[in-house]
C-alpha cells in the first residue's frame, strides 16, 4: 500500500489556505445531486452533516442510538481548546500547534495539527453563534481555564459538561438541516459494511436495529465518524455501544489502520468494585490541580487513610516528578499509579487503587471553595462508591479512555479507499501518541464543521461516478456476507454469554497489552486472543432471531469485531520497540529507545518539531487474521 | 473482590412485551448474590446473562454512557421515575438502595407519545421532531463573528446553561399526569431566548416548537411540578413559564 498524505506544498502557515483554493468546488445547483452518507452522529458526524447540509448536499446520517443526541461525545467533561489568546497569556496558533505535536510525542502529522490550531478559534466563534452557553465572566466575555497541565489558559468550557453542550449544539445545527430537507437522520442503524465499486466507496450496508433488516444505501462519499475503540479493553470510560465495527469493516475492505496500539489511559477514574462492573467512570483530571496522590509507604497497610501519618505516606508523583508533581501528563500519572499498585502498595478493598487526597487543599482553601470547584465530582464519586471524598481521600485508578490510533487518513481526511473519509476519534492524524486534554472536542468539530465540507466537496467535484443502484451485485454480495455472519453467530447456541467473552478478552488486553506491556506479555496475548476468538465462535450463546430487535445479537456482533481487531492492536504494539500510550518494557529501556516521546525528553529536552519515528499503518491482507500485515510507513 | 457476605438476593418484576403490537405482562425473576456496589443496570445485566444461559431471551432495555449524561436509560422502578434517588438517572442508581428479599417492580416509560418497542425500550423520537421544529439558531458555518463580539451577561449565561443541561431522557413526560413535554421544550426555548444569539428567531421558535409539541400529542402543563421533581438535571419549571411568555408574545406579534 502506497501512502500519500497529500500534504500541500508551501509553508505550514499557508498550506490550508492554499489547499482550500486548489480544491475544486461543486456548483451550488449541483450539490443536491450528490448523496453523502455520514456514519455516526457525535461531534464529528453531526457537525459534518450540518455543514454539508448547509451547503446543499444531500446527506444521510446513520446512528445506532435512538436519537443522534446520545453519541458519546456527550460525556466529555473538561473543555475545548482554542488559540484565542483572550487572557493575553502568550498563546498563539503556533503555541497550540507546538503543544499538540509535542504532547503527542511527535507522532502527529504536523500539517494537520497546524490546520487544527488555525481552525480552533473559528470553532469557538461558531459554537457561541449557535447558542452553546459557554462559561462567562461578569463582563459578559468568555471564560478560560488552564487544563491538562497547559501553561496558558486556552480552554473554553460549559461547566463540567462541555462535550454535552457542544454535541447538542452540533445536533441542533443538524436538526435545522433536517427541517430544511437536506439531512435525513436514520437512527437505530448499525453500519455493517462499506460497499466499494471500481475501488471507490459508494455505499454502506446497515442493519436496522429494530427490524433486523439489512439496508443498502448508495452514495458518492461515505464519512465514518464512529469514534474510538477503547472498549476493546472491556472496561473503559466509553459508553457501552462504542465499538470498532465500522472502522473494522472499512479495514477489511482495504482501508489502512494507523497506530492501533496508541491508547490513552486516563489517570483519574473511579476504581472498579467487582466482577459485575460494566464500565468505569472518569472524573475530570482538574481534580489533580488540588488533590494529592499517594499510597502508604508500607505494603499491605490497611489502616484507614486518615490514620496514616504524613511520614508514612508516599506522594509518589511529587517524589518522582518534583517539577510537575501531581500535574504530570496523563500517561505518566497513569503508569506511575499502576507501578505502585503492581508492586503491592495499592489501597482499597481490591488493592487496585491509589488515594487522591484533598485534606491539605481543604485546609488551605476551605471546604466551601473546594466544593464550589469540584462539588459535582465529589457528588459523582459519592453516588458510585458511597464514600465521602471531603472526609477521607477518594480512591482512583487509571482506565482506557481515548484511542489516538484509527483509520489512516490523508490531509483531506480520506482513507486509503477513495471516497471513504474518516473524521474525529475514528481517524488517527492529529493526536500522535498521546492526546492533550480538551483537544478531542476541538478535533471532532474542526473535522466536521470546517475541514470535511471543503475536502469532501473537492473530492466530489473532481471525481467521476458511475451510475449505480442498491440492487447492484456489490450491494447484494455485501448484504449476503453480513447476513451469513449474523446467522453463523445465531446458530452457535453455546453456553457462554457475549459479555463473558468480552470480559475475558478485556482481561487479556488490560493485563498483557495495556500499560507497561512487554514483549513477552504481548506474545502471550497474541497466543491467547485467537484462542478466545475460536472459543467465542464455538460457544457463544445468543437467543432470538436476526429479523428482530435483538440486543444480544448486536452485542455479539461488536465483540466478534473486537476479537479480530485486538489482534491487530497487539501486532502493532509488538512491532514497536518503543511504546507510546501504553509503555512497553521497563521505563528505562523505553526511554532510550523512544527518542522523542520519553519522559526525559518531554520534561527536560528542548522542544523539537521534527518527527523522528514515523507513524505506521497496517493493512489487512488475504482476509486472514494470522497472516502478517504489511506496515508501510509515513514520514510525518 | 467484593465482600460476598454483604451480597443479597432480590426479585425483579419486569414488564415483558415482545413487540410494539404484542400484549405485555409482568414477569418475576430472582437475581441472587447481588453486591450492594452493583448498579441497578448491572443487576439487570446479571439477570440478562442468567436468562441467556437458561435459554430465554434477555430483557430489552436501553442504556449507554452509564454516567448519567447520554439520556438513553429510563425506567420506572417501584413507581418512581428513574428510581428512588432524587435528580438522578437509572444508571446512577446502586443496589445499596435495596435490601435482600426486596421485590422490585420495573416498568418502561408509559405514555402514548413514547410507544413501547420491546420490553423496557420505548420510542422517544417525538422529542427529536419537536427539536426539528425550531430548537436551533440559524447560523451557518462560517458566518460567525468573534465569539467575544456579543457579550452575554454572566447570570443569563448561567441560566441558559441550567436549561441547556437537559439530557432528553423524557422523564418529565412520564412524571407529568398530562404527559406534557413542556419541561423539555421549555428548557430549549429558554436556553436560546436567554442568549442574545437566539434573539432574532425567538418568536418563530416558540410558535414552531409549541405547535410541534401539540402535533405529537403531548399534553399541557397544569402546574403539578412533577417534572421538576424527577428531572435528573434539575431543570426548573420556570422554563415552562418562560416558554409560555415567549409563546404568548410570539402570538401577539404574529401576522399569521
Amino acid at each position: 500500500m502506497k501512502l500519500d498524505a497529500k500534504i500541500p506544498a508551501g509553508p505550514l502557515e499557508k498550506k490550508w489556505d492554499n489547499h482550500k483554493f486548489s480544491l475544486k468546488l461543486v456548483n451550488p445547483s449541483n450539490r443536491r445531486k450528490y448523496d453523502i452518507l455520514v456514519v455516526g452522529s457525535g461531534l464529528a458526524g453531526a457537525s459534518a452533516a450540518a455543514s454539508l447540509g448547509e451547503l446543499g448536499f444531500n446527506v444521510k446520517v446513520f446512528t445506532l442510538h435512538d436519537t443522534p443526541r446520545r453519541a458519546h461525545s456527550i460525556a466529555a467533561q473538561g473543555g475545548i481548546n482554542a488559540a484565542k489568546n483572550y487572557p493575553n497569556d502568550g498563546d498563539s496558533v503556533w503555541r497550540l500547534f507546538h503543544d499538540t505535536v509535542k504532547g503527542g510525542d511527535f507522532r502527529a502529522r504536523e500539517a494537520n495539527v497546524y490546520r487544527l490550531a488555525q481552525i480552533s478559534s473559528q470553532i469557538i466563534d461558531h459554537c457561541a453563534a449557535i447558542g452553546v452557553p459557554f462559561g462567562r465572566e461578569y463582563s459578559g466575555l468568555l471564560s478560560n481555564r488552564s487544563f491538562g497541565g497547559a501553561q496558558v489558559s486556552r480552554t473554553f468550557y460549559t461547566r463540567g459538561q462541555t462535550g454535552q453542550q457542544l454535541l447538542l449544539g452540533a445536533y441542533s445545527a443538524m436538526m435545522r438541516q433536517v427541517a430544511a430537507g437536506t439531512v435525513t437522520v436514520l437512527p437505530r442503524r448499525e453500519m455493517t459494511d462499506v460497499v466499494l465499486k471500481n475501488g471507490q466507496a459508494r455505499g454502506i450496508t446497515v442493519r436496522n436495529l429494530l427490524t433486523g433488516e439489512l439496508e443498502a444505501h448508495t452514495g458518492h462519499a461515505v464519512l465514518l465518524c464512529t469514534g474510538g475503540y477503547a472498549n476493546a479493553f472491556y472496561l473503559s470510560t466509553n459508553a457501552a455501544s462504542c465499538n470498532v465495527s465500522a472502522a473494522w469493516a472499512a479495514y477489511k475492505r482495504g482501508a489502512g489502520f494507523a497506530n492501533p496500539c496508541f491508547t490513552q489511559i486516563h489517570p483519574t477514574c473511579i476504581p472498579r468494585s467487582g466482577e459485575h462492573q460494566s464500565k468505569l467512570t472518569l472524573m475530570s483530571e482538574s481534580l489533580r490541580n488540588d488533590g494529592r496522590i499517594w499510597v502508604p509507604k508500607a505494603k499491605g497497610d490497611h489502616r484507614p487513610p486518615n490514620e496514616i501519618p504524613e511520614a508514612e505516606r508516599d506522594y509518589f508523583l511529587e517524589r518522582r516528578y518534583p517539577a510537575f508533581g501531581n500535574l504530570v501528563p496523563r500517561d505518566i500519572a497513569s503508569r506511575a499509579a499502576k507501578t505502585v499498585v503492581d508492586s503491592g502498595f495499592g489501597v482499597g478493598p481490591t488493592g487496585q487503587s491509589v488515594y487522591l487526597d484533598f485534606r491539605d487543599s481543604i485546609k488551605r482553601k476551605g471546604a466551601d471553595k473546594i466544593k464550589e470547584e469540584y462539588g459535582n465530582l465529589f457528588d459523582m464519586y459519592y453516588q458510585i462508591t458511597d464514600e465521602n471524598g471531603y472526609k477521607a481521600p477518594m480512591r482512583i485508578y487509571p482506565a482506557p479512555h481515548y484511542t489516538m490510533g484509527g483509520l489512516w487518513v490523508d490531509y483531506n481526511l480520506m482513507t486509503t479507499i477513495p471516497g471513504l473519509f474518516s473524521l474525529g476519534e475514528a481517524n488517527f492524524s492529529d493526536h500522535g501518541a498521546n492526546r492533550l486534554g480538551a483537544s478531542a472536542l476541538m478535533q471532532g468539530l474542526a473535522d466536521g464543521f470546517f475541514i470535511a465540507p471543503a475536502t469532501v466537496g473537492g473530492y466530489l467535484a473532481a471525481g467521476k461516478f458511475e451510475e449505480l443502484s442498491s440492487g447492484d451485485k456489490e450491494f447484494t454480495d455485501s448484504a449476503r456476507q453480513v447476513h451469513d455472519r449474523l446467522n453463523r453467530l445465531l446458530a452457535i447456541r453455546g453456553k457462554r454469554t457475549p459479555s463473558e467473552f468480552h470480559r475475558q478478552l478485556g482481561n487479556v488486553m488490560w493485563n498483557d497489552v495495556g500499560m507497561g506491556r512487554s514483549e513477552a506479555s504481548l506474545k502471550k496475548a497474541l497466543k491467547k486472543i485467537p484462542e478466545i476468538r475460536e472459543e467465542f465462535w464455538k460457544d457463544v450463546v445468543i437467543s432470538g432471531a436476526d429479523k428482530d430487535f435483538n440486543q444480544p445479537l448486536e452485542k455479539a456482533m461488536k465483540i466478534a469485531d473486537f476479537m479480530e481487531f485486538s489482534e491487530l492492536f497487539v501486532r502493532d504494539a509488538l512491532e514497536r520497540k518503543e511504546s507510546c500510550g501504553g509503555r512497553r518494557g521497563a521505563t528505562t529501556r523505553t526511554s532510550r529507545t523512544c527518542r522523542c516521546g520519553n519522559i526525559r525528553a518531554r520534561t527536560r529536552r528542548p522542544p523539537c518539531t521534527r518527527s523522528r519515528s514515523p507513524s505506521r499503518t497496517s493493512r489487512w491482507r488475504n482476509g486472514a487474521i494470522n497472516k502478517a500485515c504489511c506496515r508501510p510507513r509515513e514520514n510525518l | 473482590m467484593t465482600n460476598n457476605s454483604k451480597n443479597f438476593s432480590v426479585t425483579v418484576r419486569v414488564w415483558r412485551q415482545s413487540g410494539p403490537k404484542e400484549p405485555g405482562k409482568m414477569v418475576s425473576y430472582k437475581v441472587k448474590d447481588v453486591s450492594p456496589d452493583t448498579s441497578f443496570l448491572e443487576m439487570l445485566d446479571i439477570l440478562n446473562d442468567n436468562l441467556l444461559k437458561a435459554g430465554e431471551h434477555p430483557v430489552t432495555f436501553e442504556s449507554d454512557c452509564r454516567e448519567g449524561i447520554c439520556g438513553s436509560c429510563g425506567l420506572v422502578i417501584n413507581g418512581d421515575v428513574h428510581g428512588p434517588d432524587e435528580h438522578s438517572t437509572v444508571c446512577q442508581l446502586h443496589m445499596r438502595r435495596f435490601k435482600g428479599g426486596d421485590v422490585i417492580t420495573v416498568e418502561p416509560w408509559r405514555v402514548k407519545t413514547f410507544p413501547i418497542l420491546k420490553d423496557l425500550a420505548v420510542d422517544r423520537s417525538a422529542l427529536d421532531r419537536v427539536m426539528t421544529a425550531g430548537g436551533y439558531i440559524s447560523a451557518p458555518v462560517g458566518s460567525a463573528q468573534d465569539a467575544n463580539a456579543i457579550p452575554v451577561e454572566k447570570d443569563k449565561a448561567e441560566e441558559a446553561m441550567d436549561a441547556a443541561a437537559c439530557i432528553g431522557c423524557g422523564a418529565c413526560v412520564i412524571a407529568c399526569p398530562n404527559g406534557a413535554a413542556m419541561l423539555f421544550t421549555g428548557a430549549k426555548i429558554s436556553q436560546l431566548a436567554l442568549l442574545p444569539q437566539g434573539g432574532p428567531e425567538r418568536a418563530r421558535r416558540a410558535l414552531g416548537m409549541v405547535e410541534a409539541m401539540d402535533r405529537e400529542g403531548f399534553g399541557n402543563c397544569s402546574n403539578e411540578y412533577e417534572c421538576e421533581a424527577v428531572c435528573p438535571k434539575e431543570v426548573k419549571v420556570a422554563n415552562i413559564a418562560r416558554m409560555n411568555r415567549e409563546f404568548l408574545l410570539a402570538n401577539l406579534a404574529s401576522k399569521r
